[in-house]
């Protein structure tokens, strides 16, 4: 029970949560029943099937609902008399200002995406209001406290960075699964039912990129009255069959690695050559278009089955078949998504046929959907007990109780005895460039990249700005705004396209540009840095940020064992917890043990860093060389080196 | 496993969950039978995350009425008292839960169960008590092990922001991944009254405080006839009375078991919620693991304190004089 003085400030308290997905879900009860009154709640998605097994404020009959709503009135149905006020709204939205933000005593964050974090992080920063993050996978989590000033922001160490695979890689040598799924989704999907004017690498084969890009453009266009049978086998043909006899080709390829068969369509299904009939209208008995299914037209009833290549083929042919017949409108709109059934199907079946052709195992519809959609895994009782921590860690900071903040890790196995192993945060990082104002070098070509890569490959992507605004001294080099006067605009459009030495107020080496965002009311400096190469496969942006610590993924199982059940401990990552949910997720690398958050630093200077690729945190906490016991008779307390001299840094384990 | 599919409906539900733990482990959930007892915070929570997994029935004990001191921490219970209509806790709770998952069956049993015989417990795969005396701890653990059949024992509490989960999971296997490949491993449980047999002076010295603050409150429960969470600050002179006596008779240093925990535990007996929260969830995670043999269980308790944060587990076991050779860490003998 909470003492009379932490019942005083729970219920003065007016609190921020964002999220009301998994971890939403049981903060929002968490928090009301502890006694909370004025708790407000944004979250943009709505309600989905797969939720329900854990956002247990959800039912079925509340599907395609907003979860902040829904949760809120499950919420008053014990606890009536508080004040839950919903926003059905993205948190990036321009309303959510450093005003909005100002209004609380505390933010909770429930997010399952880097970027909403790191939007959130900074509003936090500029209302200087408190800061709760979390994040769950499967039976890991944490629970970490920012306060500006007293602890670390929540970009003050570095997040790994989304795993990016080699152009060539998927076009050309796909050697894993996730290669051909990323070909299949990114590519052939995207190409067959996106945006026609999105570029796309489809045809691109190493040797000759360009030779071939008038011609592909043909291919892929369903020809006047051509029949829908026809076309799919022509698609069939053409990208399996077709494209790896291409790609064959290029013998300098092959010398060291095994050749790709091509796999044409008369010889995987023969005996349905002259078969015309279309049974489209006979099975799809519904005209619901999101409940289409090729699946379900073929008889095929276990998502966990691994399919015949010639089963692949089927469905391939069946689902492209269905979006013509029953999709059509949509088609040139569509992008990805993994609650999209015949999408789902469509590329498991193209991957599988893909993974064939170069001798790589092929997997079930359940695994390809979670390396596709990159769906983190999750269940109920983790958010509940990452929920319960957040509210302890949330009451501390009302009571601006400083030397008790602790973020806390969720473990699966136990460390030091410890399933839940609180840490003391963090100082705040001195050279962090989004709480201190530490200029970042940017080492660019400046006479090639355009302003337009600037913007788009560093300014959003790694800095994550959503509304930029890029200075050079005081002339304004670009801006976004609503109220911008339309020749700005149009000036701005200009510039996107120039070269950056070109610039009306040029950037060239030695250059100092001010970035800033004003709805996050968050600028840096960035110095700029001429270098006239880079290597397109290590460096595919063409530019190079540092600065601050820019942590890259680590690829280190071999295997992806994602969607294989049960083997979570090898599989996710030891603590970077992205992701509680499974909505758009960019990040999470399959298969990899990403270093996560906080780990490398405290572990820096220890030779052994990184040779557990499977253990927790904790475990690395506990084979650390340079771990000391502090033995006071009464209370373990460890410190630990982190390899940097200042001793202030220390983290001290209790 | 037998080749029993999940079905369509399931495999959608439970998507994310069996991506945690595979199929198999989805399979054996759906045909485990679950008993609780105590509707409190810790209880409720603990149903909330069973009942989402997807076990097979969850048979609920606690004919209690509602009252305020019951609604504190429950989340079952709809502030809307035109419902209550002389139903029990459980009765209410049950209604709730039903609606989380359509999939389970969740159910009431009345009456008191130390009463209850072996036939009954013979029904359940996972027996839950809360808020109960050390007498019926004792008893109904005793009815489990008599069974031929194993049934997983356990008990739950938590007194102001501290938590305790007690394991019995008697001769348990489990396969556990080690690397690439999975071993198949075995534990041996000392049954409730067994394990706080084990003399004090023969634990390892860092035990958690909570371990003995608890024994000590449970006995100040049974000496004095209350019944559990039934203590007040006027009984403090009482409860470091008998701290003094256990600790003499067990030679520990009375300084083990601080005072102000003790304050803590008799004062506010009623529960937190974040706490609920936390161990509700570790509970839940626990009992999964147990059913599934998966993954190695906690032996055989576990506290969190949230005035430290941590979530530690204890052996309290006996200590074994058997070869030292032919054990691993913590009693874990290789198969």
């Amino acid at each position: 029970m909470a003492s009379q003085q932490q019942l005083c400030v729970i219920e003065g308290a007016k609190v921020l949560m964002v999220g009301a997905g998994g971890i939403g879900c049981e903060l929002l009860k968490t928090l009301a029943l502890s006694g909370f009154t004025n708790i407000h709640i944004i979250d943009m998605d709505t309600i989905e099937v797969s939720n329900l097994n854990r956002q247990f404020l959800f039912r079925k009959s509340h599907v395609g609902q907003s979860k902040a709503k829904v949760a809120r009135d499950a919420v008053l149905r014990f606890r009536p008399q508080i004040s839950i006020t919903p926003y059905h709204a993205n948190v990036k939205d321009s309303d959510f200002n450093v005003d909005f933000f100002k209004q609380f005593n505390v933010v909770l964050n429930g997010l399952d995406n880097l970027d909403a974090r790191r939007h959130v992080n900074r509003l936090c920063l500029a209302a200087d209001v408190p800061l709760v993050e979390s994040g769950t996978t499967g039976f890991l989590g944490q629970v970490t406290v920012h306060v500006k000033g007293k602890t670390e922001c929540y970009e003050c160490q570095p997040k790994p960075t989304p795993k990016t695979y080699p152009v060539c890689t998927i076009t050309s040598t796909p050697s894993k699964f996730v290669h051909c799924i990323v070909w299949a989704k990114d590519l052939l999907f995207a190409k067959m039912f996106g945006d026609k004017n999105q570029d796309n690498d489809l045809n691109v084969r190493s040797g000759d990129a360009s030779s071939s890009s008038e011609h592909a453009e043909d291919v892929f266009e369903r020809r006047k009255d051509e029949d829908i049978e026809q076309y799919g086998r022509r698609i069939y043909d053409h990208v399996f069959g077709y494209n790896i006899e291409v790609a064959l080709s290029n013998e300098e390829t092959w010398k060291n690695r095994n050749r790709p068969k091509p796999i044409y369509y008369r010889d995987i299904l023969p005996e349905e050559q002259s078969q015309q009939n279309g049974n489209v209208d006979k099975i799809c008995a519904t005209d619901d278009p999101s409940s289409v299914s090729a699946m379900i037209s073929l008889g095929l009833k276990n998502a966990q089955d691994v399919w015949s290549l010639i089963e692949n083929s089927r469905i391939f042919l069946e689902a492209l078949k269905l979006f013509f017949a029953k999709r059509e409108k949509e088609i040139g709109n569509l992008s990805f998504d993994k609650d999209d059934q015949l999408a789902v199907e469509f590329v498991t079946a193209a991957a599988n046929i893909r993974a064939a052709s170069f001798g790589i195992p092929l997997h079930s519809l359940f695994e390809a959907k979670g390396i596709a959609g990159n769906i983190v895994h999750a269940v109920a009782t983790t958010n509940a007990i990452i929920a319960g921590l957040i509210v302890i860690e949330a009451i501390k900071v009302l009571q601006s109780d400083t030397k008790n903040y602790r973020m806390t890790y969720c473990l699966e196995h136990p460390s030091r005895k410890m399933l839940l192993m609180p840490v003391e945060p963090f100082e705040p990082n001195k050279s962090c460039y989004v709480c201190s104002e530490t200029p970042l070098t940017l080492e660019v070509n400046t006479q090639r990249s355009k302003l337009r890569d600037f913007v788009d490959k560093i300014v959003k992507a790694k800095l994550g700005m959503n509304f930029p605004l890029v200075m050079h001294g005081a002339a304004l080099l670009y801006e976004v705004g609503d109220d911008l006067e339309e020749d700005m605009v149009a000036n701005y459009a200009a510039n996107l396209e120039k070269v950056l030495s070109e610039l009306p107020s040029p950037v060239t080496g030695g250059t100092m540009l001010t970035v800033e965002d004003l709805q996050q009311e968050f600028s840096c400096t960035i110095n700029i840095k001429h270098r006239e190469e880079f290597d397109e496969e290590k460096e595919p942006d063409g530019m190079l940020l540092s600065g601050w610590t820019q942590a890259s993924p680590v690829v280190k199982n071999e295997k992806a064992p994602i969607g294989n059940g049960g083997s979570t401990s090898n599989a996710l990552p030891a603590v970077q917890l992205d992701a509680e949910d499974d909505d758009e997720l960019e990040v999470l690398p399959v298969g990899t043990d990403t270093v996560p958050a906080g780990k490398k630093r405290k572990l820096a200077g220890s030779s052994n860093a990184t040779t557990s690729g499977t253990s927790s945190v904790a475990d690395e906490t506990r084979n650390h060389k340079t771990q000391e016991v502090l033995d006071d008779d009464d209370d373990d307390v460890v410190m630990l080196g982190d390899g940097n001299s200042d001793s202030s840094k220390k983290r001290k384990l209790l | 496993m037998d080749g029993e599919e999940l079905t369509e409906q399931e495999t959608a539900l439970y998507d994310r969950q069996i991506r945690v733990w595979g199929v198999d482990a989805q399979r054996r959930l759906s045909k485990a039978h679950i008993l609780v007892s105590g509707m409190k915070g810790t209880v409720v929570e603990f149903c909330k995350n069973i009942v989402l997994a997807g076990v097979g029935s969850l048979t609920l004990v606690d004919d209690r009425l509602v009252t305020e001191e019951a609604l504190s921490a429950n989340f079952l219970i709809p502030a809307d008292e035109s419902v209550y209509d002389g139903k029990s806790i459980a009765e209410l709770c049950c209604d709730s839960l039903k609606d989380f998952n359509p999939m389970v069956r969740v159910s009431v049993e009345r009456g008191d169960l130390t009463s209850f015989g072996g036939d009954f417990y013979n029904k359940f795969d996972v027996v839950v008590v809360s808020c109960c005396s050390l007498a019926a701890k004792k008893l109904i653990n005793e009815k489990c092990r008599k069974l031929s059949k194993r049934v997983a024992f356990y008990t739950v509490d938590c007194r102001d922001s501290c938590g305790e989960i007690f394991v019995d999971l008697q001769n348990y296997a489990y396969s556990k991944k080690k690397l690439d490949e999975t071993v198949e491993c075995r534990l041996q449980y000392p049954s409730f009254e067994e394990a706080i047999a084990v003399p004090w002076r023969a634990l390892p010295r860092k035990v958690s405080k909570l371990y003995f603050a608890m024994r000590v409150i449970e006995r100040f429960e049974q000496v004095e006839g209350r019944n559990p969470g039934e203590t007040s600050i006027a009984d403090l002179p009482g409860v470091l009375k008998l701290r003094k006596e256990l600790c003499e008779a067990h030679s520990l240093n009375e300084s083990q078991i601080p005072d102000a925990l003790l304050e803590r535990l008799v004062t506010a007996t009623r529960e937190f919620p974040p706490v609920c929260a936390v161990i509700g969830g570790i509970l839940g995670q626990e009992v999964i693991k147990a059913i599934s043999c998966k993954g190695e269980p906690l032996k055989n308790f576990f506290f969190f304190d949230a005035m430290d944060g941590k979530g530690i587990i204890e052996d309290i076991t006996k200590p074994v004089h058997l070869k030292p050779s032919s054990f691993g860490e913590r009693g874990v003998i290789s198969l």
